[in-house]
Order: structure tokens, then sequence, then C-alpha cells
């Protein structure tokens, strides 16, 4: 279980989360919409500790995330995250890629590091690609890579932080299908995205963020097909 | 206390050395930028054809300059040419600058974007015009850092040239050292020039820089 | 035209005395790298220190080997020095001179190399549970070795040209030395520098030739 209270979360000057609190249970999808500067891919940053919150708490199955005695390499190890960017490393194949961390902060052996690796690979339909390096691949090959690269930790948790925004509109598809397999197979998943329809097909709640605050939440055919707040309306409208 | 052999006469000897050092970068720049512009066009345009000259200049760039100096310095006496050391030092240091200003050009013209020429030609500009106005002005941009560059490493160079027997401001260095056997001071009055001279041209370099890409 | 008669075939007998003076050259060249990386590694990291003293050191460093010659920098070790009471050798002033030379050129170019890897590789190398050294050691530095290969093969390329400048200082059996033990005792300078130059071009070109050789290995995508 995800637990965000009240978190404050500032760059400088400028806030940018105000005071979220949002609960993820096992097992659900939660998607998370709003415009860009809403304040919601930091809130995915902040859940796996890459970014330090100023306020509030985040609890990941009841340990602190922001708490400087908590161990964030082993807490990292059950949340997976893709990025907007999929970060390929370009100086390691595909397979590589994958079986790196295994190897070294799971301390797995060659051959079963190996094994798992192809294992995902072959999940999210790389299997040909495996000695490919990511330079050569598309984007969205790539971000199905990353997407196997974070699910060879075997994570309890997924989060994706606009996982398709930065791809071809021909390559969005293969990515989703992909998003969708796993929350089919019962993975808990925070999603921030772009894709509305997309949303409302796979979660079990939908927040739409506004101005660093949840401004409405609830399930995907109320906060998308019958908006309380005009916001959420304007909103909707201003992206289809 | 503190008592030192080190007159006001030889700090002027070592500023003497200093304003050698100067013209020799000077005349050597002028010489390698010259030559390198013309290299580095006809190696950007005609890159098959100025293979060759590639070859050439290459040759400059992975001979140590302390040998060239030697080479150029017994060739000239071998063909009786007469000519002071001193302009020894500016060609042998020219060429050399030439052959790195080569490659600084020929990056810069070739770092501006084809479809970019395409359009001034499609405008109507000719060969020369595109050269003139869209491919120098850009590239230009591109290559002063490299030249910048240049000038400084050029500017370290000319303390080679006192094994030819120029007295610059190494040489009058450690003409001083000889007499008042205080090579740290000496040395270290030396050094301090020497960064002063390299830090007014790369001061004034990146103002100029900034001016430009005010205008941007 | 001109009368000078050129003799080759004399000053061709110097030559296995002058290979045995590249070896030399090289050897210094080759250690001075090994120690100037070394050193410039630790230059970058204490530049990048929040400590005023480490950095100050640094960057110190890095702008008196950048703005003043190379020959200066051999004289204040040799000269220098030995005015302190610490009686160096030409060589080891030359080795220690261009050291000197590298480290401050090749920590700019580190620092430079550092900056061109994206940070959101630190990132995702952390997303996965490495630790920050993990992530260093894995996915920074292999990938910063790669932009910083083509620099340190021509610092390589300027080291062993600068170790022509021991000569200055008395060194002489280095191959520049011993070109000009040869120079001194026949006064055929340009047929001896003339095979001398040759021989430094082909040191060049080899050293160009072997990083070609294992950039292409190392670096395959």
């Amino acid at each position: 279980m995800i637990e965000i209270d009240n978190v404050h979360k500032s760059f400088g000057d400028l806030a940018v989360v105000k005071g979220v609190s949002l609960t993820v249970n096992k097992g659900e999808v939660v998607s998370i919409i709003g415009g860009s500067g809403s304040g919601k891919s930091t809130l995915l940053m902040c859940i796996n500790g890459l970014e330090p919150i100023q306020k509030g708490s985040i609890r990941v199955d009841g340990v602190e995330v922001h708490d400087s005695t908590t161990d964030l390499n082993r807490l990292r190890q059950k949340i997976g995250i893709v990025f907007q960017q999929w970060n390929a490393f370009p100086h390691l194949t595909v397979l590589e890629n994958v079986m790196l961390a295994p190897r070294k902060v799971l301390g797995k052996s060659k051959c079963d590091a190996e094994e798992l690796a192809v294992q995902q690979l072959t999940h999210v339909g790389l299997a040909d690609k495996l000695k490919t390096f990511p330079g050569k691949l598309s984007g969205g090959q790539q971000q199905r890579m990353a997407i196997a690269r974070a699910l060879a930790m075997s994570p309890d948790y997924m989060l994706f932080d606009e996982a398709t925004s930065a791809l071809d509109p021909q390559l969005v598809g293969e990515v989703l299908d992909t998003m969708r397999m796993l929350a089919e197979d019962g993975m808990t998943m925070v999603l921030v995205t772009h894709e509305i329809r997309f949303a409302r097909d796979v979660s079990d709640r939908v927040a739409f963020f506004r101005n660093g605050l949840v401004h409405e939440i609830g399930s995907p055919d109320q906060v998308i097909g019958n908006p309380v707040h005009a916001e959420t309306a304007a909103f909707l409208k201003s992206v289809k | 206390m503190f008592s030192t052999g080190f007159s006001s006469n030889d700090l002027l000897f070592l500023l003497n050395g200093a304003w050698v050092t100067l013209q020799l970068t000077f005349w050597s720049i002028l010489l390698g930028s010259l030559a390198g512009l013309l290299f580095g066009l006809l190696r950007a345009l005609l890159p098959r054809a100025s293979l060759p000259l590639a070859w050439v200049l290459d040759v400059f760039r992975s001979v140590p300059l302390l040998i060239q100096f030697v080479l150029f310095n017994s060739l000239k006496s071998i063909v009786g040419l007469n000519i002071s050391a001193f302009s020894v030092g500016c060609i042998v240091l020219g060429v050399y600058a030439a052959a790195y200003f080569t490659e600084i050009v020929r990056a810069g013209v070739l770092s501006v974007p084809f479809t970019l020429r395409r359009a001034s030609r499609s405008l109507g500009l000719s060969f020369l015009q595109d050269l003139r106005w869209i491919v120098l002005p850009m590239a230009t941009r591109v290559a002063f850092p490299g030249w910048l560059n240049l000038v400084l490493g050029v500017m370290k160079d000319t303390a080679l040239v006192m094994w030819i027997g120029i007295v610059e401001l190494l040489r009058a260095s450690q003409t001083i050292v000889t007499r008042i056997q205080e090579p740290l001071l000496v040395l270290c009055i030396a050094g301090l020039i020497y960064y002063v001279m390299s830090l007014v041209v790369a001061r004034l370099g990146a103002r100029l820089e900034r001016r430009w890409q005010e205008n941007d | 035209m001109f009368d000078y008669s050129f003799q080759w075939r004399s000053a061709l007998r110097a030559l296995p005395d002058m290979l045995a003076g590249a070896l030399v050259t090289f050897e210094t060249a080759a250690l001075s790298m090994i120690f100037g990386v070394l050193i410039a590694l630790a230059l970058t990291v204490m530049r990048e220190s929040k400590n005023p003293l480490l950095r100050g050191i640094g960057n110190g460093w890095v702008s008196i080997a950048r703005n003043t010659p190379s020959l200066f920098q051999i004289y204040v070790l040799y000269f220098g020095l030995g005015s302190l009471g610490l009686h160096v050798s030409s060589w080891l002033a030359l080795l220690a001179g261009i050291t000197f030379n590298n480290a401050g050129y090749l920590a700019e170019n580190f620092r430079g190399g550092l900056k061109a890897v994206p940070d959101t590789q630190v990132r995702a190398a952390r997303s996965l549970g490495m630790s920050a050294f993990q992530a260093y050691r894995m996915i920074i530095v292999p990938q910063l070795l790669r932009i910083v290969f083509y620099p340190l093969t021509n610092q390589m390329v300027w080291a062993v040209l600068m170790t022509s400048l021991g000569v200055i200082v008395g060194l002489n059996n280095d191959l520049t030395g011993v070109t000009q033990d040869y120079n001194v005792k026949t006064f055929r300078t340009f047929e001896f520098f003339a095979i001398a130059a040759v021989l430094y071009y082909l040191i060049a070109k080899a050293i160009v030739a072997a990083a070609r050789l294992m950039a292409w290995r190392l670096f395959r995508y």
C-alpha cells in the first residue's frame, strides 16, 4: 500500500506539490491526469525517493520513504519506475540493460539473471532484440525494454511517468498494450498519463491534479465520464 | 629579510621578452589564420581533391614543434635563405597554426546544416553569395572558440623558439636566472606574465563571443 | 642551386640508437599519461568538492597547466625544485612536467565529459535500487570513457610530442636527445632531425591507429 499524506514539494521558491494526500491499495491501478506543471510527475519521483519532499509523509508498505534511516536502495527494489524519456543505458545491450540490476542489486547469478531477463523481454515482445544496443531500437521498443528492466526486479509497485508522451503516435499503442497486460496481471500501478481513454479503460481510480493538489478523484467513469468540477471538464475537453 | 638580486632592469628585460612573445604570436597567428582559412575552405568544399593537403598538414600536427624549428632552420642554411631567426619562428609557428586552424575552419563550415544552404540557394543566392552571407558568418561563430584556443596555444608554443636563438620571455628569464641564481623567483615572475597574457586574451575573446550571442 | 650534399647513408647508421631513443620517448609519454589520468580523476573530484581548499587546488592546477607553456612547467620542476635543494634528474623533471600538463588538460576534458552524460541516467540507475557508487561505476564511467576517449588519444599524441622538450633540460636518451647528440657530433642537422621527424610521425600515427582499433573493440554501441 502506498500512503501519501499531505505532501509538499518545492524546487527553490517554486511550490510544485502543495499538500497532496492519496492512498494506493494493493492491486489497484490509479491514473493521475492533469495539465503540465500540475505536480503529477514530481509526485511520482517523490514516491521512490528520487526527489526529497519538504513536508508530509509517504509510506510504502508502512515504511517511511523520506526518513534518513530508510534504506532507499532496498525500498526502490520493490518500486519500479518507467520514465518519459525511457533512459536506456546506451552502452549496454538490451539483454544487459535488463540483467544489470538483478545481478548487481539482487545478487543473482549471471545465469539466473539472464533467464529472468529473457523471460521479461519475451513478455514485452523483444525476444528477437536481445543482443541489440538501445540506440538501434525505436522509441517504443526502448520504452518496452525499460518496462522489462523495471519488471526484472520483481517490483510490487510500478510507476509510469508519462511513459508514452515522448513517443511517435504510431508507437504509442505497443507500449500501452504492454502496460494494459501488466494491469490485467494484477500489478499495483500509478500512472501519470495524457492518454485519457487508456486511463479510463485500465484504472480503478482516476485523480485529476491541478495546481499541485488533487482536484478531483474517483472512479474513471465518474471523473472522466461525468466530472463534478468545471476545471476537470475543461481539462478533459482540452486534451480531446 | 627578503633580499634578491632581481632588479627593475631585469623586469624590463623580461617584459621585453614578453613583447617578443606577443609579436611572434601575432604574426604567426596572422599567417596561420589566412592560410588556415584558405585550406579549411578547400577541405570543406572540395573534400576529395584536397585530401593530399590534409595529409601534409597532418604531418605538421604529428611532429614535435621543436623538431620543426630545427629542420626549417637547417633547411634555411642549406638553401642559403637569408632571413632572420624571428622570421623562421613566425613561419614555422604560422604553418603549425595553419595546420590546426584548417581543421577548425573545416569543422565550422561543415557545421552549417545542408538544409540551410539549400534554403539560401533556393532564394537565388549564388554559390559565393551563399558562402559569404550564410555559411561564413555561421561558421565563424562555431570556429571562434577553437581559434581562440589556438591563439592561446601558439602563445605558449612560442617558448620553443628559444632553441633557435630568439630571446623571448622564457629565454629572457633563463638569462637572468644564470646571472642571479634565483630560478624559482624569476620563473615565477615569467610564469605570471604568461598567465596574465593568456588570461587577457581569453577574457577579450569571451567578451567578443558574448557580444555575438547577444545579437542572436 | 645549393652546395650541400645530403649524407643519408651515414645518418641512417644511427637508426638503431634512435629507435632505442624512440622507445624511451614512448615509455615516458605512456607513464605520463597513466599518472596524468589518475591525477586528472582526482582533480575532477576535487573541483566538484564542497571544500573551498580542495576546489582551489584543483582549479589552480588546471588553470596553471593550461595557461603557461609546457616548457615553462618543465623548467620550474627542473631549475626551480633544484634551487630548493630537491635535485631531480632531467628525465624526472620532464616526466613530472608532462604529467602536470596532461592532468590539467585531462581534468578539463573529464569535467566536460561528466556534463555530457545526462543526469537522468543516474536517476534510472538509482530507481532500480543501485547505490550511488554502483550507478557511477556501471552506468556513468563506461559512458564517460567513450566521451573522453578521443581527447585521451589526442593527449597521448601531445605527450609524445612534448617529450621532445626534455633535450632543453639536458635529457639525452630520448629520441630528440639521441638525435641532438648525433647532431652535435656530426653537424648533419637536417638528416638526423628529418629521421627523428619521421619516427615521431610514425609513433603518432601508430597511437592513433591503436586507439581506433581499441575504440572499435570497446564501443560497439
